[in-house]
């Protein structure tokens, strides 16, 4: 799996009170969640979005504050491929996971790239590429228990198919 | 190798005899909390499996607190799909307008959470809880519906942070001041992944109401779950909640720790959290001239009887000031009953005080109390992040009952201790 794109660059501590304000919580329809994705942060989001920015990097503890699904859910149906940070706060973390939005935890291509840069992520070979800068960074694999819940899509669709017993 | 509290708890609920940091464990959960923003989309999710029936009807909570009574017509929608699959499935604890309460005072006081309990819930102060020994930790919907349909959770096994109180803390120093101070000293990632532990004699000088205040903030410092040694007090608590069996789980004596703090409670001076992370700390003989437009006493965080006691008791015989408006939320039914019986309402209303029943509402910016463009407000509340409390220029600063109760008579934040 390879997800592809320029990036949109933020800072530490994203929280999902901006990636989604609580106002538009009373929806749980993804296209209305996406309508209204970072826009206390950064209302340029959905055309930068549009015009091919697909990946988010971003600094330190990105997603903390509330448990809402809707955060990590209003991200991929914007388009979101990828979110690479530093790290994440677990809830998001967890949820990201849960839901089968990619995202790569990796303090050194969180630092270094930079807004705009064309990045490939490729999860199989667990690298980074920077085209603009002709730079890699390794990231941290998944443990197998969690791969097996992305690689099926997620974990309502892992429990169906009976790959979490134990 | 020992175990923390936490891993106790955990290990016990997943049939094993030991786990350590870094595991990957599924656990048996002994309860599954839902509520009327995150429980809608966990309905959705569970009809997609196809399951024959929940897991245990007793063991799911869905509260219906956040946008209630319904602030609009998608709210309403959102309470109603909630309401009927709690009706379908039987669930025993449906909690709705009339008798509900903000969830994670309202759990605590049923006796549905209680010692030893391994709990999730799809809201992110779910690590409440904690205050009374148990593992509860914040999730979101999906897993809240693997939850409803199986009884279970995976987890990663956390390490910890032990915090070592000591003393007793000065007159007018709550366990908000507690926690504040903490989360301003690790900063708001500073326990990330991990379990923040209390123990130490000085958690004997906290009330259950302070312990329920500091667990509930655990998560402000990025925290999976926060924990506090069982003593007397709870036990008591447990007791008088409907909860006769404590569970107690105490870390082994080789328990491993990354870090270890020692926080001398009578140290610790009122505190406030200024805009707009909650590790943005000062005392109160450091904030200066901040003049407020807006008052919150409530929320999950502080909306307890005692943080009522509290507010009355410098509220009593004073005026709000003319340029601020207050609103004061009771936690819960329970609560709002008590204080009414022993007088509290009666003095918030005479000192121009708005009591509103039981909602989330303001703290997350949902309704009843909306801040515009420009305003600051001194909330009891738990997160102070950009636009939380409304208009993405305005401003929350987080503080204790006292303080935020002696602001609102001064019309800018003050100190307890002046008024
Ligand atoms: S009172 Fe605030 S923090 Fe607590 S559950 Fe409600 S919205 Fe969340």
């Amino acid at each position: 799996m390879i997800a592809k794109g320029k990036v949109i660059k933020y800072g530490n501590n994203v929280d999902t009170d901006v990636i989604i304000p609580a106002r538009h919580l009373n929806t749980t329809n993804e296209k209305d969640l996406a309508l209204h994705c970072m826009e206390d942060l950064d209302k340029s989001f959905p055309d930068r979005v549009k015009a091919g920015h697909k990946i988010i990097v971003a600094g330190r503890n990105f997603g903390c504050g509330s448990s809402r699904e809707h955060a990590p859910l209003a991200i991929k149906a914007s388009g979101i491929a990828c979110v690479i940070a530093s790290d994440f706060a677990r809830i998001f973390y967890r949820n990201s996971i849960n839901i089968g939005l990619p995202i790569v935890e990796c303090p050194e291509a969180a630092e270094t790239i930079e807004d705009g840069d064309e990045v490939e992520v490729h999860f199989d070979l667990g690298v980074i590429k920077n085209l603009t800068k002709s730079a890699e960074y390794k990231m941290t694999p998944f443990p197998p228990f969690l791969q097996a819940i992305i690689s099926a899509g997620g974990l309502l669709a892992a429990a169906e198919r009976k790959l979490l017993e134990g | 190798m020992g175990m923390t509290m936490s891993q106790k708890i955990l290990a016990e609920h997943s049939g094993l005899t030991s786990v350590k940091a870094g595991d990957i464990i599924m656990a048996r959960l002994d309860m599954v909390l839902g509520n009327d923003i995150t429980a809608p989309v966990a309905v959705k999710e569970y009809a997609k499996m196809g399951c024959p029936s929940v897991f245990d009807r007793e063991k799911i909570a869905l509260v219906m607190d956040h946008f209630t009574p319904n602030k609009d017509i998608k709210a309403a929608e959102q309470c109603k799909i909630v309401r009927e699959f709690a009706r379908e499935n039987g669930i025993v604890n449906f909690f709705d307008v009339g008798e509900v309460g903000v969830e994670h005072a309202l759990l605590p006081e049923k006796g549905l959470v209680g010692s030893g309990d391994l709990v999730i819930g799809a809201d992110s102060h779910t690590c409440t809880y904690g205050a009374l020994g148990a593992f509860s930790t914040g999730v979101g919907s999906t897993d809240m519906a693997y939850a409803m349909a199986t009884g279970k959770a995976w987890f990663k096994v956390p390490s910890a942070i032990k915090f070592v109180l000591r003393n007793k803390p000065r007159k007018w120093v709550s366990g908000k001041d507690v926690i504040l101070h903490i989360i301003g000293k690790i900063g708001v990632n500073g326990a990330q992944y991990k379990s923040m532990e209390f123990t130490g004699e000085g958690v004997a000088h906290l009330s259950m109401d302070d312990r329920f205040t500091i667990a509930n903030m655990a998560i402000e410092a990025g925290a999976k779950n926060g924990i506090f040694e069982v003593d007397e007090k709870t036990i008591e608590y447990e007791k008088a909640n409907s909860r006769g069996n404590t569970k107690v789980y105490k870390a082994d004596p080789d328990a491993e720790y990354d870090e270890v703090y020692e926080i001398d409670l009578s140290a610790i001076r009122p505190t406030v959290a200024f805009p707009h992370l909650p590790e943005n700390t000062r005392t109160i003989d450091e904030v200066g001239e901040v003049k407020i437009d807006q008052v919150v006493i409530g929320s999950c965080t502080n909306g307890r009887l005692e943080d009522l006691e509290i507010a009355a008791a410098i509220l009593k015989g004073r005026s709000v000031h003319k340029d601020c408006r207050v609103l004061i939320i009771p936690a819960t039914q329970k609560i709002y009953l008590e204080a009414m019986e022993k007088g509290l309402l009666k003095i918030f209303v005479e000192a121009g005080c708005a009591v509103s029943t039981p909602t989330c509402g303001p703290c997350l910016g949902g309704h009843m109390g909306i801040l515009a463009k420009g305003e600051r407000a001194v909330a009891t509340t738990n997160r102070n992040f950009v636009g939380r409390m409304g208009h993405t220029e305005s401003e929350v600063y987080l503080a204790s009952p006292a303080v935020a109760a002696a602001s609102a008579v001064a019309g800018k934040i003050a100190s307890p201790e002046e008024v």
